[in-house]
């Protein structure tokens, strides 16, 4: 790689400031807020607060309604990376044998990826309405009352398709783009030397879409655990009651709603770790073999 | 090893374009035949029609005794080698030649023998384990050769599997291919559009022009009788002199070339037709624009003067010669040599072209 040279030294660095800024302001200080608040018993009046060391870590994790919730973000993150992965594969497989060399059927499916996210999720709530919703509809004509915010598991039913619904574009076109990065002439090496199309699928194209694929798999576990948070808030609107939550909603509820800063700071700070974990997973992997050529 | 017969081949894309026009040749078995022709003019698409990689829009593809146009490209009993390898770059080289037997049910033992024996044969028996990326050009140009080896395919079908290695690794890989060739006595296709590959490879050539073949037959056939324009001009290095006779220049040519055959519109003389002598002697005169020197030969190309618009014409002489650049020259015609076409570029057969007069020197004499 060829290292361009500015005249000044320190030219680049002005460049990068509004940038690093921007990260300090919005990251790297209500981290170190987040970090230092973990350690200490905050009043929930604001009369001061009183150092304790690892207890709200302590009280954490050791908490039942902690671990039930850690569970369940668990079954939920999976069920969601896993789904929303699975389907937008299969999508893009189909678009793709549309697709190929029409490059403005691909122009006009892009445009999912800038339309979807925000809007899906409106919809994918409007779905479950209770009065108007189509999925509610469905379920009464086939005599269940689906109760969103009511029952349990209905409600967990919806974040996970609503969750998935609004995650399947970006992954669509991960995907599609990903397919149409396989040379032709490999395909058609494979299309001679096996007939089977399926066998073709796992033999040649999964593993040449690995490297999108792993990238896509962290991306999903990232939104499952922490940016569904709008999609439960639309769902609860601040009032889960005996519903599901993720920890995060867990970490704005305890915050927020029962005004633990501490605890809530040291949960966030146990999923500024998990991050972290995942981060460095994903480089380390990334580097040892998703390059081919 | 099977004949492959293609009969009134049609291909016409989603978009309405006919790329293969009525194509029509038996290829028969064992034989090397190179499909040759400017880029665009339908080479790709009628070898893949034959791979099963294009469907067939009308006419009829048969490898052996089987019309193959509805067969699964797997089920053609064919191999491919493509331009760019199109090797399984998540795979190993070993890998990448088993894969296709694999899907056949064959048994190991048997896969690995075949390989092992391929791998042989193309020098690879030190690189079975690695990946293609870390291969060269040529080691992976050499992997695609014996992934198709291995299938033991009745056909083997080539797209221009040489062009993307540099000028001498394409004249060892010829000299492979053809040593394969003679090795595994199977029909061979081979796609180029590269007439000396098509020349030094080729029991017989098929010439395309705008998905129509223009002339089929061996290379010699191809170089000395020309059926047109289009073949005499593609074919050759340097190119056939081809001189309209209404031109001052063509005039010139033809009557020193003798009896003019009465439909003839345009002449056309080989490099080693016209025979250069010195200035003073007889003949036309001219002199020398421009030598290039290529070693055993030199190319000469010759400014006529008197030729009205089109004025150059390019001989070949020994590499000893004494013309160089703006030295004046006499240039005379052999009248064994010389090709007419007629108003639509179709050559005219006549009895000396048909076949050429043994030349006494492989080069003129000065
Ligand atoms: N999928 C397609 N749809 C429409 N036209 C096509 C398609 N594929 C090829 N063509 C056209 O058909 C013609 C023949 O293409 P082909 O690839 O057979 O050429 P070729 O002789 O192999 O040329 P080259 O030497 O450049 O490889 C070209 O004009 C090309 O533009
Ligand atoms: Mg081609």
């Amino acid at each position: 790689m060829k290292r361009a040279q500015f005249s000044r030294p320190l030219f680049p660095y002005l460049l990068l400031v509004p940038q690093l800024s921007i990260i300090a302001v919005f990251f790297y200080w209500p981290a170190a807020e987040a970090i230092r608040g973990s350690f200490f018993l905050e009043d929930p009046f604001g009369f001061g607060s009183t150092f304790v060391g690892f207890d709200n870590y302590y009280d954490a994790v050791t908490g039942s309604e902690y671990l039930n919730t850690a569970r369940f973000t668990l079954v939920f993150t999976a069920l969601v990376a896993f789904f929303s992965l699975a389907l937008a594969l299969l999508l893009a497989v189909k678009a793709d044998i549309v697709l190929r060399g029409a490059k403005t059927y691909r122009t006009l499916l892009m445009w999912v990826y800038a339309i979807a996210p925000p809007v899906a999720g409106l919809i994918g709530i409007l779905l479950f309405d209770q009065s108007i919703g189509p999925i509610t509809d469905l379920a009464g004509l086939f005599g269940y009352e689906l109760k969103l915010g009511v029952n349990y598991w209905d409600t967990a039913f919806a974040m996970v398709l609503v969750s998935v619904w609004k995650q399947i574009p970006i992954n669509f076109i991960f995907f599609l783009a990903g397919l149409q990065s396989i040379p032709r002439p490999v395909r058609e090496a494979a299309m001679i030397d096996n007939p089977s199309g399926l066998s073709r699928f796992f033999t040649i194209t999964f593993p040449l879409l690995a490297p999108t694929g792993f990238f896509l798999l962290i991306i999903n576990i990232t939104y499952a655990l922490f940016d569904t948070f709008g999609i439960l808030d639309i769902l609860f609107k601040g009032e889960p009651a005996n519903n599901p939550i993720t920890l995060v909603y867990k970490v704005f509820l305890d915050g927020f709603r029962g005004n633990d800063l501490g605890g809530s700071s040291a949960q966030s700070v146990i999923l500024m770790v998990l991050v972290l974990v995942l981060t460095v997973f994903q480089f380390r992997f990334m580097e040892r073999r998703v390059h081919y050529n | 090893m099977a004949q492959v017969n293609i009969q009134s081949v049609n291909k016409v894309y989603a978009n309405g374009f006919a790329a293969v026009k009525d194509v029509e040749v038996q290829i028969r078995d064992g034989e090397f035949v190179v499909l040759v022709g400017p880029s665009g003019c339908g080479k790709s698409t009628l070898l893949r029609m034959i791979a099963g990689l294009e469907d067939i829009s009308s006419g009829e593809v048969a490898i052996g005794d089987r019309v193959v146009n509805d067969i699964d490209p797997a089920k053609r009993d064919i191999a491919m080698v493509f331009q760019n390898y199109a090797l399984y770059p998540h795979m190993t080289v070993f890998d990448n030649m088993a894969y296709g037997l694999k899907n056949k049910g064959m048994k190991k033992g048997e896969i690995h023998t075949r390989i092992t024996e391929a791998a042989r044969m193309l020098q690879l028996d030190d690189h079975l384990t690695r990946k293609p990326r870390q291969l060269s050009g040529g080691q992976r140009q050499r992997v695609a050769m014996g992934r198709a080896i291995v299938r033991e395919p009745k056909v083997f079908l080539f797209d221009e599997p040489l062009s993307n290695l540099d000028a001498k690794l394409r004249a060892h890989m010829r000299s492979e291919l053809k040593e394969l060739h003679r090795r595994l006595n199977a029909t061979f296709v081979f796609v180029t559009h590269d007439q000396v590959e098509a020349m030094s490879l080729a029991d017989r050539i098929v010439i395309l022009n705008a998905g129509r073949i223009e002339q089929v037959g061996t290379p010699m056939e191809l170089y000395h009788q020309p059926a047109s324009l289009f073949v005499a001009e593609f074919i050759g290095s340097p190119a056939m002199n081809t001189v309209p006779l209404g031109t001052r220049l063509g005039g010139m040519l033809a009557n020193t070339a003798g009896t003019l055959p009465a439909p003839a519109m345009t002449i056309g003389l080989r490099p080693e037709a016209i025979l250069a002598g010195p200035a003073g002697g007889p003949g036309i005169k001219g002199h020398v624009a421009m030598a290039e020197a290529l070693g055993a030969e030199t190319v000469l190309h010759i400014e006529v003067p008197q030729g009205g618009t089109d004025t150059r014409l390019t001989t070949r002489v020994s590499g000893e010669t004494r013309f160089t650049e703006g030295d004046e020259l006499a240039i005379t015609v052999d009248p064994s040599r010389v090709c007419w076409f007629d108003h639509e570029g179709r050559r005219i057969a006549t009895e000396p072209a048909t076949q050429p007069a043994p030349r006494k020197e492989p080069l003129p004499a000065e």
